[in-house]
This record gives structure tokens, C-alpha cells and sequence, in this order.
């Protein structure tokens, strides 16, 4: 099972815990299955950044995931 | 700590390939392009920071000779917002062209374009417009009271239930871990104290220029100063309801921009313009306006409490930072809510960040945006706790520090990091080991910035003599051409001087995301990189193709490839510029591009130590000397590395001491001039001495980490604490001004 833990404004969508286990191989099933059960989750997961196993990601889509796989939802970086 | 691996190109530092034709002044900046029958563009500027525009007449101006167009928002068509911005099209056409109501003194409500500049400046004297005057939202705090007078009656804090009222809170930002109340019980010391950061000016040398030339279908060229010239050409086409392919944008040479030249001001004005007159326009900002209207930083008030145990652990942190964000929303709170703690591993935390509007310019990005402000309350309640434990504040650090597998406040575990390299560094400085001055004050701080990846694109052509040319979609500003071409040199084993680079227009290379967010030389030298083993792996099918063998029996090294093992003894190696000579024998023209969407940037870590003394009489301070340590990753170009270093040193100092916007009770600025608006220069200032550490990033080819904004970080807080040190007393407010410093010494 993935770790996923979410951003607090998902945690507004979604009203579950910060942290969920979800089974998925790679990051795009892993958002269409959030996706599936909170909906309103599509836009907040487009616009922000992706910590999967240390690695940031500020558009993720097919990455690879492992069994033990943590991945962070997190507010996109922006610079100067 | 040295990086191990040995390179013949990469560390050495070239003459900059930009630097001939800027010191005889052959380079051409943005307001340096002229075209045939050009006319020149004004803007007619909001005498109010907040009124409603009841009309804009531009009839009288259009009718004065010499005078080609005049446009105002009913020109503005809007649009669907393209490209890689997130930000609302909206605010940024309201931003480029006041529509309803004028935002902050300065907005933009008309603009003209005339046959000279003094014909254009008569002309906006007679466009009529009748304002009906609002009172002005100008305090930070005061602003977040739901009573408030509002910016943007449109306004809704974003939340995920959108609340009953609007407000002048646009968004907010949370994050936390751990049992607050546990730290707070555990620790032996707590700090708790209110800081201040103004609103400050990236202060580039260069204002705002532009040229456009568009012809009677809609189509043509835009010459501007930009960090990305392709989310210029997107924001403009989005703007005016044009396809983006009508438009093509060329980047000039640019003189700074440090975040502020990732937005459009002038762009889309002088599109339309050129298009409504049928002349190529030119518009230029004049450092007034570049102060009064373009992005300036977030002005902050942050609360922060942190408990620590006698021993320098940290058990408890606590902060609620407001953000400024100016007349539109999207100040970068939420990377200074990322920032604050990134350095240490903390167990109880929270941290909440609030995007304010005021009637104010919109901000724009400046270095590492969010982290000083954040990172200056946090240091600086650290130094407090320092002294309050007599302890050394680099020890102090040393306890708490991030280290790989720390899990950063923001979620993820670090990869290799390199700040206790950089704090052990600092300990082991020669300047750190020097007694402290008499009077002086000794300030230590340290600093955090992500870095980023992005979109790339690059092309590598190998001419026909085997020197090498490289077109990239980054617009150079801090040295990136040659970072581009050392990077290139490395990899397919040529010299330097045999490597060009130049930044291709919108039309000449793919999509590259702006300069921004230290990601040129790692993302875009990884486009470099590919491309250039690319032309390796064509050559050695050419080399092959030529001696009779199979691929896998050649090898490259040394810019030549060279027979492997199971080939005749007697062929000889091919050099680049051999086989460039046949070419046409054995394919046609050698050349590969690459473009990429580059993952895991290296998160960049800085300490900076300072001695500072303040004159008691004047209240002026004066810096004794400034020491800067930064992780690279791998320096490709140390003197330019260097060179970011201390530019971002002076430019967090200038923060520090002098620098502020000043407005008065009507929202007007005041010092809206180099003379007023006091930067630092150079004989305010010792040597900036730098160190630069290199723990590599290994998730690029050669271990770069991005170094551009880090550097502006920690000296706000460096200061600040030196200062305190200096005068025996807290001072939490910036900038430590002689007025403001006088005033507390006098109590």
C-alpha cells in the first residue's frame, strides 16, 4: 500500500484522515482512485506539487510507485 | 568538502561569453531595439492607491496630432490564460490596465502612442477620467479585520467552503506536526516575539523595456527584457484573445530581474497599441514607474514562539506570518510557510501564512520569494534563544540541523543535503575564529530555498567544423550561457572556446519555462546534457559507419571517437571536427536537441555570518565584513556562483538596513527614486567573502543544485541579530534604518 498524505486544503475535500493507504503502481492510478472517491479532489491534485519518496515533482503524472512508496501532496514552488 | 569526481571543464571559470559585447556596450537591452517608423508608448498612471474609474475619455489624446492610438481596458478582450502560469488572467490584465476600479497608485488606466516620447507624455494630459475616490487599505494587520474596507469586493478567502462574507484574506496556508502543547511543556527556554519585514524593490538596473511590431493581420514580434519569454508571449496572447503562434517573442539581453521580469507590465500595451496604429511601438518604464508599478516583495508581520531545551534542542515552533499581496492575490506565503523550519528537524510545529490584499502594487517574485521575511523571524528568535542559553548560534544549529532522511516540514524525507556541511564549514572559517570587533556585533543565520526543476528545451548543432552551438530557451541572467557551454564542453569532450551558446526566440527552440527558481543550470543543463550525448551517440554511428564495425565497438573520449576493443589496430580516431567535415558522407548535418520536464532539484542550504557596528550618535550601521557559505551541489562556473552569492548577500543587507517602501497615508509612494529608495552600493560594503560547498545533487549528471536565490536569505537575519548584538537590544523590525535605529537606542 501507498502512503498517501494529503494537503490540509484536500483535507477540507476529502473530511478523512491527513494520512491514507491506497494501492496503486503509479501516481496517475493513485489520483484516479482519489479522484474516484472525492472528486472535487481533480483540481487540487493538478494544481499542486508531489513528494514521492523524497523526490519533488511539480507535474507528476505516470511516476512509478513502490509498495512502501510516500507520496506528498504540497503546494507548488515558485522562485525569482 | 570537494566533490571527487575530476572534470576538465566543469569548475573552471571562463571569461563570460556576454561580457565583451556589454562593456563596449554592443549588447542590446530591452529598450535598446529600434525599427523603422517606431513610435513611442505611454502609460497614463491612477493618481488614487483606491478609486472606482466612473470613465476614461481618450478621445482628446487620439485626436492630437501625432498621436497614433490610445487604448484602455475596453480595448482588453481577455481570455482563457495560457502557458505555464497559474495565475488568474484576470488580475493580470486588471494589473496591466486598470478596468473597474484602480488598485494602487500608479495602476495603469490608459496608455497612448505618439510620433515622440514628449508628444505621448502631452497626449496622456488630455485623456479625461473620472474617478470617484475610495479610501485606501494600506495596513497589513488592519486589512485582515473582517470590517476592513475591501480591496476586491470580489475577494473570498480560498477555502474549500467558500466563506459567507469577502474579506481581504485571499488565501491561507497550514502546516503543522506534532503535540504543540507537549514542545511547549518541554522546553526550559521559550522566545516569543513579533518581526517586521517592509516592502522592498528587486532593484535591476534595467527598467522595463519593450518594442512591438505588429502588422494588419494581428501578427508580429515583441523585443523585451524578460526571465521567460515564452510566459511573456503566453500572458499577451491571453490577454488580447490572440493565438499564441501570431505572436513571436525575443528575449534580449536583460539587466536583472531577480523575479520581478516574470510578468508582464508593458507587453500586451504595446501589442495592442502597435497593432490599433500599424507602427512598430516602443515602451520604456522610467525607474518611477518601475517602483510604483511594477512587483516589489512582501511586506510581513510575523509572530513567532519557539521553546528549546537547555541543550539547544528545539521542542516547540510556532508562527503566524501575514503576508502583503499587494492589489491582487498571490503573495508567496505558502513557500514561506515551507521554508521557515526547513533547516532543522522539529518535532511539534505549526505555521500559518495569510495572502492579504492591500492598495498596493501586486508583488511580484524576488529570490527565494517568501523565505527572507519567513526565515528572518525564525533566525532571528533562534539567535534570541542562543544567547538567552549562552550557547554558539552556529552550535546551536548544529544541534537542530536537517540532515538526509530528516523529514521537512513540508512532507518529504530529504535527499542529500548539504547544510551541516555548510555550518561545520562555517565553524571551521577562519573569519569565524577572528575576535568580534570592539562596538561590533557578530550575527549568524542560515538560509533555505527548494530549487526547482521544470520544462527545458535545447538544441546542440555541431557546425561543420566541429565547434559547437547551443540554442536554448532560458534567457541568460545570471550566467548561464556559460554553464551551458562548460556543461556542453564536459560532455562531448571539446574545448571551451570551441562551445557557443545564445537564447533562441519563441520561434527558434521549444518551450522553456521562465528563469526562475534557480532551475536554469540544472534543468536546462540537463537539456544540454542529453542533447550533447545524443550528438555522441550519432557520432559513434557515423564512426562506425566508417571504419566497418558495429557501434558497440566504438568509444568516445576526449571529443573523438576512438576505436574499442576488437577493432583493427591500425584505425585511427575521429574527431568531432572530422567527422563534422564529412558529415554529409555519412548522414547530413550533425545536431540533436532535448527537451525535458527535469525532476529532483536539490534543495539548497546557506549559513552566513556577519560583524556589523552601529554609531550610537547617527544610527548608522556599518558592515565590517560579511562571511557567505552555500551548498552547490557543483559549481559549474565558481566565479559566477560566487557572484550569486554575493549579489544576493548585498541584496539582503540593502533589505536589511535601508530598503522600504514608503507611502504615505494616501497610498502614495514617497521614495520612489534611487536617491530616496537607498540600495546599497559599493563603498558601503566590505568584500562579500564566500565558501562554497559541494555535496552533489545526484539526481543530476553532474551534481548541480540551483544557487540563485538561496544567497538573498539569511542576511536579513544575519543583520538583524548582529545589530541586536551590537546595541544589546532586540530589533525585530526591519529595515534597521538610522531613524528607526535611533529611535530605539534613545528608547
Amino acid at each position: 500500500m501507498v502512503r498517501v498524505v494529503l494537503s490540509n486544503p484536500m483535507l477540507a475535500v476529502t473530511g478523512s484522515a491527513k494520512e491514507l493507504d491506497v494501492t496503486a503502481t503509479n501516481f496517475r492510478q493513485l489520483t484516479l482512485r482519489l479522484i474516484d472517491q472525492w472528486p472535487a479532489l481533480a483540481e487540487l491534485i493538478d494544481s499542486s506539487a508531489v513528494a514521492i519518496d523524497g523526490q519533488i515533482y511539480q507535474d507528476a503524472f505516470a511516476e512509478p510507485l513502490q509498495e512502501q512508496s510516500e507520496v506528498f501532496f504540497m503546494p507548488r514552488i515558485e522562485g525569482g | 568538502m570537494a566533490e571527487a569526481v575530476d572534470y576538465k571543464q566543469i569548475g573552471t571559470t571562463p571569461v563570460r561569453p556576454d561580457g565583451f559585447d556589454k562593456v563596449t556596450g554592443r549588447a542590446q537591452f530591452g529598450a535598446d531595439v529600434n525599427l523603422p517608423n517606431m513610435i513611442h508608448g505611454k502609460v497614463l498612471r491612477s493618481p488614487h492607491a483606491h478609486a472606482r474609474i466612473k470613465s476614461v475619455d481618450v478621445s482628446a489624446a487620439l485626436a492630437m496630432p501625432g498621436v497614433h492610438a490610445a487604448i484602455s481596458a475596453v480595448d482588453f478582450p481577455g481570455g482563457r490564460m495560457e502557458g505555464e502560469s497559474d495565475v488568474s488572467v484576470d488580475d493580470v490584465a486588471q494589473n496591466v490596465m486598470a478596468r473597474n476600479k484602480v488598485l494602487y497608485h500608479g495602476h495603469a488606466v490608459a496608455a497612448v502612442a505618439a510620433s515622440t516620447q514628449r508628444l505621448a507624455e502631452q497626449a496622456l494630459q488630455a485623456i479625461k477620467v473620472d474617478y470617484e475616490v475610495l479610501e485606501p487599505v494600506l495596513d497589513l494587520v488592519a486589512a485582515m479585520d473582517p470590517a476592513a474596507t475591501l480591496v476586491n469586493e470580489n475577494n473570498y478567502t480560498a477555502l474549500a467552503e467558500k466563506p459567507e462574507h469577502p474579506s481581504n484574506i485571499a488565501d491561507v496556508e497550514r502546516l503543522e506536526r506534532g503535540n504543540l502543547e507537549e514542545g511547549f511543556l518541554a522546553a526550559d527556554v521559550v522566545i516569543e516575539r513579533e518581526y517586521k519585514c517592509p516592502m522592498a524593490h528587486q532593484g535591476y538596473i534595467e527598467p522595463h523595456a519593450c518594442l512591438a511590431s505588429i502588422d494588419e493581420r494581428g501578427r508580429g514580434t515583441v523585443w523585451c527584457s524578460t526571465q521567460g519569454h515564452f510566459q511573456h508571449r503566453a500572458s499577451t496572447a491571453s490577454m488580447l484573445g490572440k493565438n499564441m503562434a501570431d505572436l513571436k517573442f525575443v528575449a534580449t539581453e536583460i539587466g536583472g530581474g531577480f523575479g520581478g521580469k516574470t510578468v508582464v507590465y508593458l507587453e500586451p500595451l504595446a501589442t495592442l497599441l502597435s497593432e490599433k496604429s500599424g507602427r512598430p511601438v516602443k515602451m520604456a518604464m522610467s525607474r518611477e514607474e518601475v517602483f510604483r508599478a511594477t512587483g516589489p516583495s512582501s511586506a510581513t508581520v510575523a509572530r513567532v514562539r519557539v521553546g528549546l531545551r537547555k541543550d539547544g534542542t528545539i521542542t516547540a515552533a510556532q508562527s503566524w506570518i501575514a503576508f502583503e499581496a499587494g492589489a491582487f492575490a498571490g503573495s508567496p506565503h505558502k513557500p514561506g510557510a515551507m521554508c521557515i523550519y526547513a533547516p532543522y528537524d522539529i518535532e511539534n510545529f505549526l505555521v500559518e501564512t495569510f495572502d492579504v490584499l492591500v492598495n498596493k502594487p501586486k508583488v511580484a517574485a524576488y529570490r527565494a520569494p517568501g523565505a527572507p521575511q519567513a526565515m528572518h523571524a525564525f533566525e532571528c528568535a533562534l539567535d534570541e534563544a542562543a544567547q538567552l542559553l549562552d550557547m554558539d548560534p552556529l552550535d546551536l544549529r548544529l544541534v537542530n540541523a536537517a540532515e538526509e532522511g530528516t523529514r521537512a516540514p513540508y512532507g518529504p524525507k530529504f535527499p542529500p543535503i548539504g547544510f551541516k556541511a555548510c555550518l561545520q564549514a562555517a565553524k571551521a572559517h577562519p573569519n569565524y575564529s577572528k575576535p568580534v570587533p570592539d562596538g561590533a556585533g557578530r550575527g549568524v543565520a542560515v538560509g533555505f530555498w527548494f530549487n526547482a526543476g521544470m520544462q527545458s528545451s535545447a538544441e546542440v548543432n555541431i557546425n561543420e567544423n566541429g565547434s559547437v552551438m547551443i540554442i536554448e530557451g532560458s534567457p541568460d541572467i545570471g550566467g548561464s550561457r556559460a554553464s551551458m557551454c562548460l556543461m556542453a564542453a564536459e560532455t562531448l569532450g571539446v574545448d571551451y572556446d570551441d562551445v557557443r551558446a545564445q537564447v533562441g526566440d519563441t520561434e527558434s527552440t521549444g518551450f522553456c519555462n521562465v528563469t526562475g527558481g534557480s532551475r536554469t543550470t540544472f534543468a536546462t543543463g540537463m537539456a544540454v546534457t542529453q542533447a550533447c550525448e545524443a550528438v555522441i551517440a550519432d557520432c559513434k554511428r557515423r564512426a562506425a559507419m566508417t571504419w566497418g564495425v558495429d557501434e558497440d565497438q566504438v568509444e568516445w573520449e576526449d571529443g573523438q571517437a576512438v576505436p574499442g576493443p576488437g577493432v583493427n589496430a591500425d584505425v585511427k580516431p575521429l574527431t568531432l571536427a572530422e567527422l563534422a567535415r564529412k558529415a554529409g558522407r555519412t548522414g547530413g548535418p550533425i545536431t540533436a536537441r532535448a527537451s525535458l520536464n527535469a525532476q529532483g532539484a536539490g534543495a539548497s542550504f546557506s549559513v552566513n555570518f556577519a560583524d556589523l557596528r552601529v554609531d550610537r550618535e547617527t544610527g548608522k550601521v556599518d558592515v565590517l565584513s560579511f562571511t557567505a557559505i552555500q551548498d552547490a551541489g557543483k559549481a559549474i562556473h565558481p566565479a559566477y556562483v560566487e557572484g550569486q552569492i554575493q549579489g544576493g548577500a548585498v541584496q539582503g543587507i540593502g533589505w536589511a538596513l535601508n530598503e522600504e517602501y514608503i507611502f504615505d497615508d494616501n497610498g502614495v509612494l514617497e521614495n520612489a527614486g534611487f536617491l530616496d529608495y537607498r540600495i546599497p552600493v559599493a563603498s558601503d560594503l566590505p568584500m562579500i567573502d564566500t565558501e562554497i560547498v559541494e555535496v552533489a545533487n545526484p539526481s543530476h549528471p553532474f551534481g548541480v543544485r540551483g544557487v540563485g536565490e538561496t544567497p538573498i536569505v539569511a542576511p536579513l537575519a544575519v543583520c538583524s541579530n548582529a545589530v541586536s548584538r551590537s546595541l544589546n537590544m532586540r530589533i525585530a523590525e526591519l529595515p534597521m534604518s538610522p531613524p528607526r535605529l535611533l529611535d530605539a537606542i534613545e528608547g
